[in-house]
């Protein structure tokens, strides 16, 4: 089980995290296309921030995913491979009752085209998720877990 | 006679939430499920979504084609269960067939609660509750020259019926008897900028009328009478006011019902070894701290998910719902929970902010400090983390103030409730 952690205590607000899962999500992966060519996808971590504080939100995978469960169309499902809550934006409708589920406010709406919900995929195709590994700071982190 | 250690009467929302709970424990005790719907396990509330042409047939449905394979569920789909013997610990199919059960669980949903009218009988008038209803009615778009429908019920169900009836450039026009839209689910205030919002869409919305005449020809409707006397033509009406518990397996059996389906707290009914969830239950409202029904999706899964485990042998309880609804019209989301006004004889604290320009309206209820309701109109993201707020019954005096900000989140609170938050 995957689970990307994050510190406020060290985070620096410097939203590099948003900026490589962007870039990740990308279709070229590169930074420079990504942000100038192509339609730059929505990061699905972000970073609040107030006053002196700041630290990056995304999903949590929580062990009760009650975004799966209350999602109405079967796009937020659990991936049995990775054990981890995976979202399919062809089969969301965006009725946005997975942001009235998630107490962690950590889904987002993804308006550019359809209007679909948009979460944190964990990079499961990836050993260390984007945002974990450019993090500066070691603000987020990232646990494996065997279930 | 089959007998299985776990039958589920119901295949939505509340049955599979308890067969996947149940899988998630007891991967190998018998299982099936009856459902007198032919189809595998669809996001029912996706009707509307399939009728606007929005969303392909092969996306309504909820799980994998090869789900009850994969669980080794028996499917014993388009089959009525009509009786429960609870002597024997079995239930009786339409054709006869008699199956066992150690545990069951009735997860039976809602019907159609159609109200009597004048000609009702003599036309084909669809209600949109059932994937049948949607594919039905989309039939029926694609083969009559349907101009002009009428959709009596301006909730949930009638507003997203009529929503994609306009996305298949059908003029609709929406009939509501009480003197605003989404009356249960939404406050004044909230009713009226959605009511805006659909009459921009074309949505004309006709309150506090109701049909008291069907007029046709052959089987088909060619208009409605209001109440009022006026007539209305049209080439379909729909008829979705809502849904009531659908009971009448239990009625007169040994099994306590209220308004829907008696429960407590671990989803079990007065009888042992049966359970209850979803649309045919009064489950347990977090808010109210009473068993209501609260017919929704999510609230029936999560029922089925606390049902399943329990039939296990495992001991849970069920507190996490209320009435909470998120729905989007026209691309304009509203989320809703709670209390939506002050009780009578009592004053909640009450915050709001309302942007009629950029059609922004947040109100949060305020009760001994802990937020006990919410409507959130145009500016919904994070609505989890004030239901959550609610549901932990945290006193919200240290942030109070910037509950109403664009960007209330996880920040705004104290770090301890964060560090919790952290820890999953």
């Amino acid at each position: 089980m995957r689970r990307i952690i994050a510190k406020e205590e060290v985070c620096i607000g410097c939203r590099l995290c948003e900026i490589w899962c962007s870039v990740q999500h990308s279709r070229s992966k590169n930074i420079i296309k990504a942000f100038k060519k192509e339609d730059r996808p929505l990061a699905r971590v972000r970073v609040e921030e107030q006053g002196a504080t700041s630290f990056g939100l995304q999903c949590r995978n929580c062990d009760e995913p009650y975004c799966v469960y209350s999602c109405i169309s079967g796009a937020m499902y659990i991936d049995e491979e990775t054990g981890t809550v995976q979202h399919d934006p062809e089969k969301c409708v965006g009725c946005w009752t997975c942001i009235m589920a998630c107490h962690r406010g950590a889904i987002l709406r993804d308006e550019r085209q359809r209007r679909v919900a948009s979460k944190c995929d964990m990079c499961i195709d990836l050993d260390i998720p984007a945002c974990v590994a450019h993090c500066p700071n070691e603000a987020l982190i990232l646990q494996e877990e065997d279930d | 006679m089959k007998r299985y250690k776990y039958l589920i009467i119901g295949n939505s929302a509340g049955g599979v939430g308890a067969m996947e709970a149940i899988r998630e424990i007891d991967k190998d005790g018998s299982m099936a499920v009856v459902s007198d719907e032919g189809h595998p396990v669809y996001g029912r509330p996706l009707i509307s979504y399939y009728l606007a042409d929005e969303i392909a047939f092969d996306k309504i449905f909820y799980r994998p084609s090869d789900f009850y394979e994969k669980k080794s569920i028996d499917a014993i789909l388009g089959r009525k269960v009509v009786k429960i013997n609870f002597h024997e610990h079995s239930v009786v199919l339409d054709d006869g067939d008699e199956l066992g059960f150690e545990k069951l669980l009735l997860a039976t949903g809602g019907e159609p609660f159609v109200p009597s009218m004048a000609g009702l009988e003599k036309y084909e008038v669809p209600n949109f509750i059932t994937l049948d209803d949607s594919l039905r009615i989309r039939e029926r778009l694609d083969s009559e020259n349907i101009e002009k429908a009428v959709v009596l019920g301006g909730g949930l169900i009638g507003l997203k019926a009529a929503e994609a009836l306009i996305q298949r450039d059908v003029q609709v026009k929406v009939i509501e008897l009480a003197n605003r839209v989404l009356s249960p689910v939404l406050d004044e205030q909230a009713s009226g900028l959605i009511q805006s919002v659909l009459e921009e869409n074309r949505v004309e919305v006709i309150t506090e009328h109701t049909i008291s005449e069907i007029t046709g020809e052959g089987d088909k409707v060619n208009g409605i009478i209001l109440d009022s006397g006026d007539r209305i033509d049209c080439d379909l009406l729909i008829i979705a006011i809502g849904v009531r518990p659908r009971v009448e397996l239990v009625r007169d059996t040994q099994i306590q019902i209220g308004r829907g389906i008696v429960v407590d707290k671990q989803m079990r009914t007065s009888v042992p070894d049966i359970y209850a969830c979803g649309d045919c239950a009064e489950v347990y409202d977090f808010i109210a701290d009473s068993f209501r029904l609260t017919p929704l999706w999510p609230t029936a899964h999560v029922g089925g998910r606390v049902a399943g485990a329990n039939m296990t042998g495992l001991d849970k309880e069920y507190i996490w719902g209320t009435g909470m609804n998120a729905v989007d019209f026209f691309g304009f989301p509203v989320i809703s929970a709670g209390l939506l006004n002050s009780p009578e004889g009592e004053e909640l604290e009450i915050l709001t902010k309302l942007d009629l320009d950029e059609k922004v309206y947040k109100k949060f209820l305020i009760r001994d400090q802990r937020i006990v309701g919410m409507i959130l109109v145009n500016q919904v993201d994070r609505a989890g983390v004030i239901l959550g707020l609610m549901r932990d019954k945290v006193d919200v005096t240290p942030f109070k103030d910037d509950l109403l900000r664009e960007d209330f989140g996880p920040i705004y609170l104290p770090i301890e409730l964060r560090r919790e938050a952290e820890a999953v």
